[in-house]
């Protein structure tokens, strides 16, 4: 069981929906991204997605787009990202999803980049551009290390492909509220619930529903029918160019948020 | 017509594999919100492949639209200035829009008829497929939008406007590199949030599975009026094709129906750029390693950490850090050689067709006739070698004239 299971086994129990922050790594430097983990999880973050910059990102609207090309910019590279990782991770309580593109994965040689994934202390994958017909030996070979290879479900995604998706998820499902990009949306589309009932009624694994959530009546808004909330721009966005001029108010700043968050994701009495 | 000639039974034909793999190499790495797209189209294709009133409705706009048979044209006073084989030209610049792309757009613009789709989107780097696609659009009735980057915008004002003319709008991309691979990014995002009633017009043979089969099908008519050509011509096939290779779309039309007789030699020239270098170049099959780029698993210029390399090419077309999956089998099995040439050699291939043929080359073309150059000095006067001659290069003539000024 990885370190994802036992946490929404927990939160569950507690009847808690988990929150959990997107950070670029390397945005703007390493160090700076090592200590907002560490303000992150002293908030009470539940996890931690940790974006790989990526020279083009499919998925990303302009916010994370952005940031990747201020990392890459500033040369980041794949071994650093996973040295500050196994710096900062030993005194972390949440677990770290790495969030990366196949193409660095496959680059760097795919079960040396799981070995040094897992030896730096990160607990699961989402691979956006690996959709579930191509992941069959990367999950093979995440599973014999423990790492939990989450997929992606989106509402373009067909039924017959739901239950195959359902059948091979590890740790969580993430579940993209709309089709389309990254990127805060004022509203997110009325069928999001009766999708998410859906998936519920056919799976036990923790669903986490991000892309477009920015605010927590949102995030308050799901704590019935999703056990997480993914949030990447807004966090992503409060960083930005501050954080070499104004270090310590741009982490305080995605702390606030995140605080903010937080409080209004419990589970409704049942 | 001669298009509709079919070539012997190909070994290859059951490539790509349901799954899209040619080999080890295609794929489709995209996002999970692309896959319904991606299927529809895949069936939507197969439908139409077997519905004799989508083939009809396509020949007649090849021959009657586009002006195809493109001449198969024997180049004398190029062969006598090389003073070898003899040198014949595909005269795929002879088609309306001026090259070969317009082979696929229609084709495509036909499919997004067939899906109900109501809005249609491309990347262009020289604006030749972007062109092309505004033209289909214009034909058919449907809106287009067409994702350039701000770079190219800048240095292709011609093909620009006459996107606009043709009604199309453009959205330059000022993200990353602003030029062509940030074009494709730009337009996949696109698509990800309009899959329900877009069909992105993709305009090369790469990407995910199916656009490098379907691209490739479309482009094929360029290889079998070739083989009834030279049939008819010289009483044989030719001993050499020769084509040039950005992502590859017009050496994947011309080769595919070759592949078979391996007897014929097939050749595919890349931009060597200024020099070897990383970032001076854009031969991603010379000198890249296989790896994943815009949905497929290809050859792709690529840094150690898997981040895309920058790429250079005084040809905006061949300006690519990656090249389509089917190129990348046939150099692993051996079956196509691929090779580089330099924009300097490029540039003195130009020249040399204007002045002896009276033909102004692209750029992109001119890498295949540098090439063919200099093979054809070193065979006999029996041996013959086509050209793909894809496009022409009117769009081009500033930039050549500021690269000649700024010798």
């Amino acid at each position: 069981m990885s370190a994802i299971d036992e946490l929404f086994r927990k939160l569950n129990k507690e009847q808690r929906v988990a929150f959990m922050p997107f950070v670029t790594a390397g945005d703007p430097n390493l160090e700076f991204t090592a200590d907002l983990l560490t303000a992150l999880d002293s908030a009470g973050c539940h996890l931690v997605e940790l974006g790989f910059p990526y020279s083009d990102p499919i998925a990303d609207g302009p916010v994370i787009q952005e940031s990747y090309t201020r990392a890459l910019k500033n040369h980041v590279r794949v071994h650093e990202i996973l040295e500050m990782v196994q710096r900062v991770s030993p005194s972390l309580s949440l677990p770290l999803v790495a969030m990366v593109s196949y193409a660095i994965i496959f680059r760097h040689g795919i079960e040396s980049f799981l070995d040094q994934s897992k030896a730096s202390g990160i607990s699961g994958l989402i691979v956006p551009d690996l959709p579930s017909d191509e992941s069959e030996v990367l999950r093979d070979l995440c599973d014999q290390r423990d790492l939990s290879l989450v997929p992606l479900i989106t509402p373009t995604t067909a039924p017959d492909r739901v239950a195959h998706i359902l059948e091979t998820a590890r740790g969580f499902i993430y579940y993209v509220s709309i089709a389309g990009i990254t990127g805060e949306r004022s509203e997110l589309p009325a069928e999001l619930a009766d999708n998410l009932r859906e998936l519920r009624r056919q799976t036990e694994t923790p669903i986490c529903v991000g892309f477009g959530i920015s605010h927590p009546k949102q995030a308050a808004m799901l704590t019935e029918v999703a056990d997480g909330v993914i949030v990447g721009s807004a966090i992503v966005r409060r960083i930005g160019e501050l954080a070499l001029s104004h270090r310590d108010s741009a982490i305080q700043s995605v702390v606030d948020f995140s605080k903010e968050m937080l409080s209004g994701l419990k589970k409704p009495e049942a | 017509m001669t298009h509709s000639y079919l070539p012997e039974p190909n070994p290859d034909a059951k490539l790509p594999s349901p799954e899209g793999r040619f080999g080890e190499f295609g794929g489709r790495y995209v996002p999970e919100t692309l896959i319904a797209a991606l299927d529809q189209l895949n069936d939507a294709y197969s439908k139409a492949c077997s519905d004799p009133a989508f083939q009809q409705e396509l020949d007649h706009l090849l021959h009657n639209f586009v002006g195809r048979p493109s001449p198969l044209y024997y180049a004398r006073r190029l062969t006598e200035h090389c003073g070898g084989a003899q040198i014949w030209l595909k005269r795929e610049d002879l088609n309306h829009t001026g090259a070969h792309k317009i082979n696929n757009t229609l084709g495509q613009a036909l499919l997004t008829r067939r899906m109900g789709k109501t809005r249609v989107i491309a990347e262009t780097g020289a604006g030749q497929h972007g062109v092309a696609t505004a033209t289909a659009c214009a034909h058919f009735g449907i809106p287009c939008v067409v994702y350039m980057g701000e770079e190219d915008v800048r240095r292709q004002a011609p093909n620009v406007r006459a996107m606009r003319f043709m009604g199309a709008e453009i959205c330059p991309v000022t993200s990353g590199s602003r030029t062509l691979r940030d074009a494709v990014n730009q337009a996949m995002r696109d698509w990800m949030s309009t899959v329900d009633d877009t069909h992105y017009i993709l305009g090369s043979v790469v990407g995910p599975h199916p656009f490098p089969l379907i691209v490739r099908d479309f482009q094929a008519v360029i290889g079998r009026e070739t083989i009834a050509q030279s049939e008819t011509a010289i009483g044989r096939l030719p001993d050499t094709v020769v084509a040039c290779v950005g992502g590859g779309s017009n050496a994947a039309g011309m080769f595919y129906p070759f592949v078979a007789t391996t007897d014929v030699e097939l050749i595919g020239i890349e931009a060597g750029g200024r020099n070897e270098q990383p970032g001076n170049h854009a031969a991603s099959l010379s000198h890249g390693e296989p790896g994943v780029l815009h949905g497929s698993f290809s050859y792709v210029l690529q840094d150690i950490d898997g981040q895309t390399e920058d790429v250079h090419s005084a040809s905006a077309g061949l300006d690519y850090p990656g090249v389509g999956p089917e190129h990348s089998h046939w150099k692993a099995a051996g079956r196509v050689s691929y090779d580089s040439v330099t924009d300097h050699e490029a540039l003195a291939a130009f020249d040399v067709m204007c002045k002896t043929e009276g033909i102004l080359p692209a750029l992109e073309t001119s890498h295949a006739i540098a090439a063919t150059m200099k093979l054809a000095a070193q065979r006999n006067p029996e041996d013959v070698i086509v050209i793909c001659l894809s496009g022409r290069g009117d769009k081009d003539a500033a930039e050549i004239q500021r690269l000649i000024d700024s010798k």
